[in-house]
């Protein structure tokens, strides 16, 4: 069963952010790092740069595709994961610990009444199993 | 794979299915006039007849075993070791495809990944692809990987670049919205031969994204590369060197001067003149870049157990994964002339490429000498030059080449074409192939135009 931690927010392209204040901490679900497969690579954006609601913000290179992160919301980036330079596989085995990706500083909370919760996303996963 | 042609059958069930009831009728939207146009084809021949008239149009073709060549500007006779042909003919290269399907492709794979290999020896460089089109597009790639790179939008090319690799990378940056800028201390060049460091450094900007020489330049000329690096590392700009592979036999290879993305034309390694092409566009770059460069690269892997084998790697920059974010729409290299340029190199090895350019060395300086003692002809540029020169003649460059080429000599490139400041002015090539000979009846037939 796909874990989906109960104090996250959730994207149709299944990335995920926990917030704390107006500081955000995004990632990949666990449905999307198995769907993804073995991470190889993954293109992270610069410091500083500021992003819109569901705008790219960098590459995930698995052996089997490549897929753009998106951003739940907008926001300047604050900090990546150095870790995952190195070592992407970290996303396969902890997607919502270790494995975060990019830190960020929210500009419109209010962004956030858009997104899934986890009940939600669940709810989702499940309609994508079925088709 | 068998070749199984529609039966009429076949062609009457596709027919009536689409709602037509003859081929005839799927032209419907020309017009009557320009529906069946004749052609004017002559009848078919036998295959003596064939080879007979093939022949007798191969024979209206001057080739470098008749004539005398001193023509250079992008393209050259050098010497191709008949182990090349030996290699390349091989039907397994020969007509092999692609190497999509590793299993099935480790002989092709192996031979990339050396070429890749050579490259980056060759040119000191840390990463280099499976080769691109030629040298002129290799620069414009080039050119956008600095602006991938450094996000800004600004080209400076060095107005002693060979103008039709202005015009490539004019062609591949203007749409996507760069700046090129080609005209920077052009008057300048054009009287002294070479790029003014002090000049051409105030022209580097905030927003430029690369800086692109040729060493040595379109007019032969070794340009001052390292105060040409500094002033474009200064100003957070990329170094792109467009180099000629037989010349770093002896020179300095672009990593050297820290150069980050170098580029040149492979034809001379290996491959001949070939009637303008296919060409070998080869491309290297420093580890940073590596997700950024262009084209098919090749890896070696392991398997399961442990064997080494050979795969296309980091296919996330291609078009066929990724469209839109590819780094280039480059979807092929040029695998047999790139085999051409791996077994030269390997057969001539490090000793004997330093010789062929010690050699192009001296028999162009040895040609230029003998032409400038001609009281009528003046060396144009007083620089270091490889194997190409600049001459003023005492008359056009058609008038002179004409005279030349009437005893089976192909004279210089007629510099007029570049800019009429230069008319009369001929760019001349001298290589291994040419011998003392032949240059020596190239000074007297000079000699004799007054």
């Amino acid at each position: 069963m796909t874990e989906i931690p109960e104090d996250l927010k959730y994207t149709k392209e299944h990335e995920w952010v926990r917030v704390s204040g107006a500081e955000g901490t995004v990632g990949i679900t666990d449905y999307a790092q198995a769907q993804l497969g073995d991470i190889v690579y993954v293109e992270l954006p610069q410091v500083g740069n500021s992003v819109e609601q569901f705008g790219t913000l960098g590459v995930i290179e698995s052996v089997k595709a490549a897929s753009d992160l998106f951003a739940p919301v907008s926001g300047t980036v604050t900090g990546v994961n150095e870790i995952i330079r190195d070592h992407p596989e970290v996303i396969n085995k902890s997607p919502y610990d270790e494995g975060w990706i990019i830190r960020m500083k929210l500009s419109d909370p209010s962004e956030l009444d858009v997104l899934m919760s986890p009940s939600d996303y669940k709810a989702f996963v499940q309609s994508l199993g079925e088709s | 794979m068998n070749y199984v042609p529609n039966t009429d059958y076949d062609r009457s069930v596709m027919l009536s299915r689409i709602g037509v009831t003859s081929v005839d009728d799927l032209f419907n939207d020309l017009p009557a006039q320009v529906r069946h146009p004749t052609l004017g084809i002559p009848e078919p021949l036998s295959e003596i007849e064939l080879t007979r008239l093939m022949s007798e149009l191969a024979h209206d073709n001057g080739g470098t075993h008749e004539y005398a060549l001193f023509l250079g500007a992008g393209a050259y006779n050098h010497f191709v070791p008949s182990i090349v042909r030996h290699i390349i003919g091989r039907s397994e290269f020969y007509t092999s495809y692609t190497p999509y399907q590793a299993e099935v492709s480790q002989g092709t794979l192996q031979s990339i990944f050396e070429f890749q290999t050579l490259v980056c020896q060759l040119m000191d460089m840390d990463v280099a692809n499976a080769s691109m089109y030629d040298g002129a597009s290799a620069a414009a790639e080039a050119a956008l990987l600095a602006h991938h790179a450094t996000r800004r939008s600004k080209v400076l090319v060095a107005p002693t670049v060979h103008p039709d690799y202005l015009a490539v990378i004019r062609t591949y940056c203007t749409e996507l919205g760069l700046t090129v800028d080609g005209r920077c201390d052009f008057d300048g060049c054009l009287n002294t031969g070479r790029v003014d460091p002090s000049i051409f450094s105030k022209a580097i900007a905030a927003d430029t994204a690369c800086v692109v020489i040729q060493h040595p330049n379109f007019f032969g000329c070794l340009e001052d590369v390292e105060s040409l690096a500094r002033a474009a590392h200064e100003a957070g700009a990329l170094l792109i060197m467009i180099v000629d592979p037989i010349s770093l036999g002896i020179l300095k290879p672009p990593g050297t001067y820290s150069a980050d993305v170098a580029v040149a034309e492979g034809q001379s390694l290996g491959n001949t003149l070939n009637f303008g092409g296919p060409y070998l566009g080869l491309f290297a770059a420093k580890q940073q870049f590596l997700r950024l460069v262009p084209g098919r690269i090749a890896g070696q892997a392991y398997d399961s157990e442990g064997r080494r084998g050979f795969v296309l790697t980091l296919q996330a920059r291609e078009q066929h994964i990724r469209r839109e974010k590819a780094t280039s729409n480059i979807c092929t290299n040029e695998a047999l002339n790139a085999l051409a340029a791996l077994v030269y190199l390997s057969s001539m090895g490090r000793q004997g490429l330093r010789r062929v350019a010690e050699i192009c060395l001296q028999k162009s300086h040895y040609a230029a000498d003998r032409i400038a003692s001609l009281r009528q002809y003046e060396l144009v540029y007083p620089h270091p030059f490889f194997k190409e020169f600049v001459i003023r003649c005492p008359r056009s460059v058609a008038e002179v080449n004409r005279y030349l080429l009437e005893h089976k000599v192909i004279g210089g490139y007629d510099l007029g074409r570049f800019d009429p400041v230069l008319a009369d002015c001929a760019l001349f090539c001298v290589t291994e192939m040419n011998t003392k000979d032949e240059i020596d009846t190239l000074v007297q037939l000079l000699g004799e135009l007054k």
